[in-house]
């Protein structure tokens, strides 16, 4: 399957894309989403194509993002504070969860 | 005495009056027993005090220690290699020995080399030597495990993700998998590879023989809502049904709970680096910050000990203060 939601970052070094389309104009745009208490913060997060999505850990505990049907890459487990950026692919849900702590799911809707 | 709490059951478990009561101390940090079979009623502090060893009638004497979580330097507890070395303290100062430990997982915080090196470097003052080892979570971050089972699970052939089992004294121990591959949504997990191991490895066993499981997950539902539970441990515990004496260790939860069911008692041994909230009582199960001069006490190892001929194990917390 192809990487739909693709472009991967730690600790906002460096953004590389790991195939798929971006583009240019709305790639600057942050869509933040938290890691707090266990859990994801928005649960749902819908954003455009082509935006970065940068998911940031802020409990003690290391979490991951792992996409559930492996539509993305992975990130490694993120310590405190460390983030982990994608950037928004072909339009579609895709859902994901921490495979540290497997009750944390979220999802992500991508439009056009 | 006032310091720990003793119940003496040989097969129907615990009531509930004395589980709320053993809570209630566990709750405080203090220390709390309940015993199958004989010799529940001293702690390795006190065993240590008297200088006193373990009555000749103890067949079998082994260690549990779990969640170290070397690299962890939160508020929660920011030298967690201290109170590991306190832990191993503790095992060297029993006058009597145990046999071997068993490590029930995350001995580190993030997987890291540099995390396992100093568990191993610090696990040398240990005067006892056999160590057995099951991963938790924290130890197969980044790889599926591969630098673990490399390390700690060679020596004993472990199959599979890392599932192995071993006899000693007559006990049959099983060492099993349930932090890898786990399922969005979903709880700690075994998978149909090692269950059918599992099945096999019992097998040819009679039905006298003591067995002891141990895991890093709990293999019963503790609390579903934070993931402590494993999602095919009833098949696993199927497996075991007909065996007269079953002991289950687990860790991953940092605090002592322990039910008993038929013949077979699940048991969650006490972190060596913080405590996390009971079940439910806190926003998440994240480490949980305490009074530093509380710390200690809710810390701790379990010994387990076998007597020949006693249906169940004697399973005996002391904390770290």
């Amino acid at each position: 399957m192809a990487a739909l939601l693709c472009g991967i970052a730690f600790l906002n070094l460096s953004l590389f894309a790991l195939g798929g389309e971006m583009k240019n104009a709305d790639s600057s745009k942050q869509n933040r989403i938290e890691i707090k208490d266990f859990a994801f913060n928005p649960k749902t997060l819908t954003v455009k194509s082509g935006e970065k999505i940068t998911w940031i850990n802020h409990d003690d505990e290391p979490h991951t993002v792992v996409s559930v049907e492996k539509q993305f890459k992975k990130s490694t487990a993120l310590d405190t504070d460390q983030e982990f950026t994608v950037t928004a692919g072909a339009p579609g849900t895709y859902t994901y969860f921490c495979s540290v702590h497997p009750k944390m799911t979220g999802t992500i809707v991508v439009e056009k | 005495m006032s310091d720990y709490i003793s119940h003496d059951h040989e097969h129907d478990g615990i009531d509930r009056r004395g589980f709320l009561q053993c809570m209630a101390w566990a709750g405080t940090g203090l220390l709390w027993t309940v015993s199958g079979g004989v010799l529940a009623s001293r702690t390795l502090a006190e065993i240590a005090k008297a200088g006193g060893s373990l009555p000749a009638a103890t067949d079998l004497s082994f260690l549990q220690i779990s969640d170290s979580h070397i690299g962890f330097s939160k508020e929660a507890n920011k030298d967690v290699t201290e109170t590991f070395k306190i832990a191993l303290d503790r095992i060297n100062a029993m006058p009597t020995p145990p046999s071997f430990l068993i490590h029930t997982g995350d001995i580190t915080q993030l997987s890291k080399p540099e995390e396992f090196d100093t568990f191993d470097q610090v696990l040398k003052s240990c005067k006892t030597k056999d160590v057995f080892f099951v991963p938790g979570e924290h130890d197969v971050l980044n790889d599926g495990g591969k630098f673990y089972r490399e390390r700690y699970l060679k020596s004993v052939e472990a199959k599979g993700a890392g599932w192995y089992s071993f006899n000693k004294n007559g006990v049959h121990f099983i060492g099993l998998v349930n932090v890898l591959n786990l399922q969005a949504g979903g709880l700690g997990q075994l998978g149909d590879e090692q269950l059918e191991w599992l099945e096999a490895d019992v097998k040819g066993l009679g039905a006298d023989t003591p067995i002891v499981v141990f895991a890093h997950i709990p293999l019963w539902a503790v609390y579903p809502q934070w993931g402590w539970g494993t999602s095919d441990s009833e098949r696993a515990l199927g497996y075991l049904k007909r065996f007269g004496s079953v002991t289950v260790l687990n860790g991953h939860i940092h605090q002592v709970l322990q039910k008993v069911e038929g013949n077979v008692t699940f048991h969650t041994a006490m972190s060596t680096a913080f405590p996390q909230p009971a079940p439910g009582t806190a926003p998440s199960p994240g480490p949980m910050k305490v009074p530093a001069e509380q710390l200690r006490s809710l810390l701790g190892l379990t010994n387990v000990q076998y007597k020949q001929g006693k249906s169940a194990l004697a399973v005996v917390d002391s904390n770290l203060s």
